[in-house]
């Protein structure tokens, strides 16, 4: 099977600091992709790069312009637009064909149908980020980029919302995820990417890194290990 | 930028408080405006405390005057409290119905009438210092008119003299002969009688006196002129070199119009702006949805829209009190449409160093309200370095361009409304740029 996306030899300099120093990673459709590592070791920045929001310093994308779609880690939505009228405004600014169609089947598969015509300063905390969600997906695009999705949500709304993008992952859809919750990379992820001060440490499935089944104990493992290597 | 732009309006709108500022404020501003430039101001409340006794007059150039009457014309433009002595006016002051009082001493007659130096009126203050300085305004220019007014009489009463001793007649000086010979006569009379005479002394004498009467003749012909030089020696002449002169009241429209358009525009294009990073949609807009000069464009004629509105509808409601010239309603419509552009231009730029509306908002008032201010300081009204340096400020913000256009569209205060349009059209762009580079610094 080809890959998705292919991010190869990808380096990025905020003047004297270096982000991101030689990272090449994989996407195959139907994957869920863990990136995970400690504060500054540049997952957003990958996960920013991969989305299209910055450029890298070196590097390459392939393809170059990949369709991904992005939820960032604050709901980027207008609070005094209802949930429809967002996915409305998104829907059209994307051109994606027949929008109002594709807003209804968005609130429905994201179950906001019912509070559709709430201003989304209105919903929960977990229904905007349903909606943050519903906007990354509404050109139906082949790879998903969450950037720490249920860093907000309570344990039902994070579980509701794994669910769903379980279901997307069966139907095709490749996710690319940040989080800090090991557990739920445990739990839902099929690959980890760990990255520390720019540079990738591991890239394997979680079964792999999981040492004697705890995913937390592999992972600070190997962080020690190079660490001490560094 | 279409969809941009409706998403805009449906937040607008929903702004109930923002949708009725932008209804009400130029209603409100055009009446506080109508009835401020079309009602003259109020007179300050002033005690008059006459000392003289009464029925007392002066005698001026023949005529004789009331002091108490000749007060009250002094005093024409305050309204006047009666009060009989000084301390009732002190009371007056002191009780907060006077603003000030006027005493005018017992011997005003005797003084004026003496060679001891002008006369002094007494003028008692109370209240703030802005109501000082009108009441004293009021009162010295009272003074000064009844100055002038002194100087005329007295004027006409030495013209009036210097006419008797030129001409004579019956209706001579007080005190003079009847059938009095006139100055004008005396030299011919003279020369015809030393024609007759033989040469020696007598002859001689009344030679030299011939010539003294022709010399005091001429020289008290041009005494007229000399004491309506000293009545007001100096007069002013203006000429304006180019252009119309601008009536203050129509002035004052065309300052209240930029800067309400000013503030309108800057504020919710910088708030605009920074709504889209304060709700995190600018990232997901910039990521190929649209491009950032479309944003900048869509925020600044949303703002030049609603500001070009809210000042068109000033005006028009302005001109209910101030006569304007609907003839020159193309114009007006340029120099708002052009000064609204380069403020939406400004307020991008402003919103686009902001993260944040309340911080946008602020940023915009503290930056606008200054550099407005210091374009309305006259050239030449501060020392040389500081109005270079306003000079220099009021080019580079477009306040002073936009109420010089609004002046020319408004009053035909200049030809050339091309010049402040096209300056206008040149802050536009280069604030625009300003704003495209704030917003990938922001990214």
């Amino acid at each position: 099977m080809s890959a998705l996306l292919a991010a190869e030899e990808i380096g990025m300099r905020f003047g004297a600091i270096t982000a991101l120093d030689d990272v090449s990673l994989k996407v195959d459709p139907g994957e869920i992709v863990a990136v995970v590592g400690p504060n500054g070791a540049g997952k957003t920045t990958l996960l920013s790069i991969i989305s299209g929001l910055i450029k890298p310093s070196a590097g390459r994308l392939v393809p170059p312009v990949p369709e991904v779609g992005w939820a960032p880690q604050q709901q980027s939505l207008y609070k005094a637009l209802t949930a429809r009228e967002n996915l409305e405004l998104f829907a059209h600014l994307e051109s994606v064909p027949d929008a109002d169609a594709a807003v209804e089947r968005m609130l429905e598969q994201t179950g906001l149908a019912s509070r559709a015509d709430e201003r989304a300063g209105n919903l929960s905390g977990g229904n905007r980020q349903r909606v943050n969600v519903a906007l990354a997906l509404l050109g139906e695009p082949p790879l998903l980029a969450l950037d720490e999705p249920t860093a907000a949500l309570d344990p039902a709304q994070r579980e509701r919302l794994w669910r769903f993008v379980a279901e997307l992952a069966h139907g095709g859809t490749a996710v690319l995820f940040v989080s800090h919750n090991i557990g739920e990379v445990q739990r839902w992820a099929t690959r980890v990417v760990v990255l520390d001060r720019g540079h990738k440490l591991f890239d394997g499935p979680v079964e792999e890194l999981a040492a004697g089944g705890e995913l937390e104990q592999g992972l600070l493992a190997l962080l020690a290990g190079w660490e001490e290597a560094a | 930028m279409r969809w941009l732009l409706r998403k805009d309006l449906l937040i607008l709108r929903r702004s109930r408080l923002l949708l009725a500022l932008l209804v009400l404020y130029p209603v409100a501003i055009a009446l506080l405006i109508g009835f401020a430039i079309s009602r003259g101001p109020s007179k300050p409340h002033v005690a008059v405390v006459d000392e003289t006794p009464p029925g007392q007059t002066v005698h001026l150039g023949g005529r004789e005057v009331q002091v108490s009457s000749y007060a009250k014309g002094l005093l024409a433009g305050v309204t006047e409290i009666p009060a009989a002595t000084r301390q009732q006016a002190q009371a007056a002051i002191e009780s907060g119905r006077a603003l000030a009082a006027v005493v005018i001493p017992a011997d005003i007659v005797a003084r004026i009438g003496s060679v001891n130096g002008p006369t002094g009126l007494e003028v008692l203050y109370n209240g703030n210092a802005i109501e000082q300085s009108i009441v004293r305004a009021q009162i010295e220019a009272a003074i000064a008119k009844a100055n002038v007014e002194f100087s005329r009489q007295i004027q006409g009463a030495a013209a009036g003299a210097s006419r008797e001793l030129l001409e004579g007649g019956e209706h001579g000086p007080l005190g003079a002969p009847a059938n009095m010979i006139g100055l004008n006569r005396i030299p011919s009379v003279l020369r015809e009688n030393i024609k007759g005479l033989p040469a020696g002394r007598g002859r001689r004498e009344l030679e030299r006196v011939e010539a003294f009467a022709t010399f005091a003749k001429q020289s008290i012909s041009e005494t007229g002129k000399v004491l309506s030089t000293i009545g007001q020696p100096l007069k002013i002449r203006t000429v304006l070199l180019h252009g119309r002169r601008t009536p203050l009241d129509t002035f004052a429209v065309a300052v209240a119009v930029a800067i309400s358009l000013m503030f309108v525009c800057v504020l919710q294009a910088a708030g605009g702006l920074a709504l889209e990073r304060e709700e995190n949609a600018l990232e997901r807009l910039l990521r190929g949805l649209v491009r950032a000069r479309d944003v900048i464009a869509e925020k600044t004629i949303l703002a030049a829209g609603c500001a070009f509105a809210v000042a068109f509808a000033m005006l028009a409601g302005i001109s209910a009190f101030v006569p304007l010239e609907w003839s020159r309603v193309g114009q007006w419509i340029l120099a708002l449409a052009f000064g609204a552009l380069a403020f939406g231009a400004v307020g991008t730029a402003i919103g686009a160093l902001a993260r944040e509306v309340r911080a946008a908002t602020l940023l915009a008032f503290i930056l606008t309200l200054p550099l407005a201010l210091l374009a309305l300081v006259p050239e030449g009204a501060v020392s040389g370095a500081l109005n270079a340096v306003i000079a220099v400020l009021s080019f580079l913000f477009p306040f002073k361009a936009a109420l010089e256009a609004l002046d020319t569209a408004v009053n035909g205060a200049s030809p050339a409304l091309w010049v402040s349009l096209l300056h206008l059209a040149v802050l536009a762009a280069a604030f625009s740029v300003l704003a495209a580079l704030g917003l990938r610094r922001a990214r």
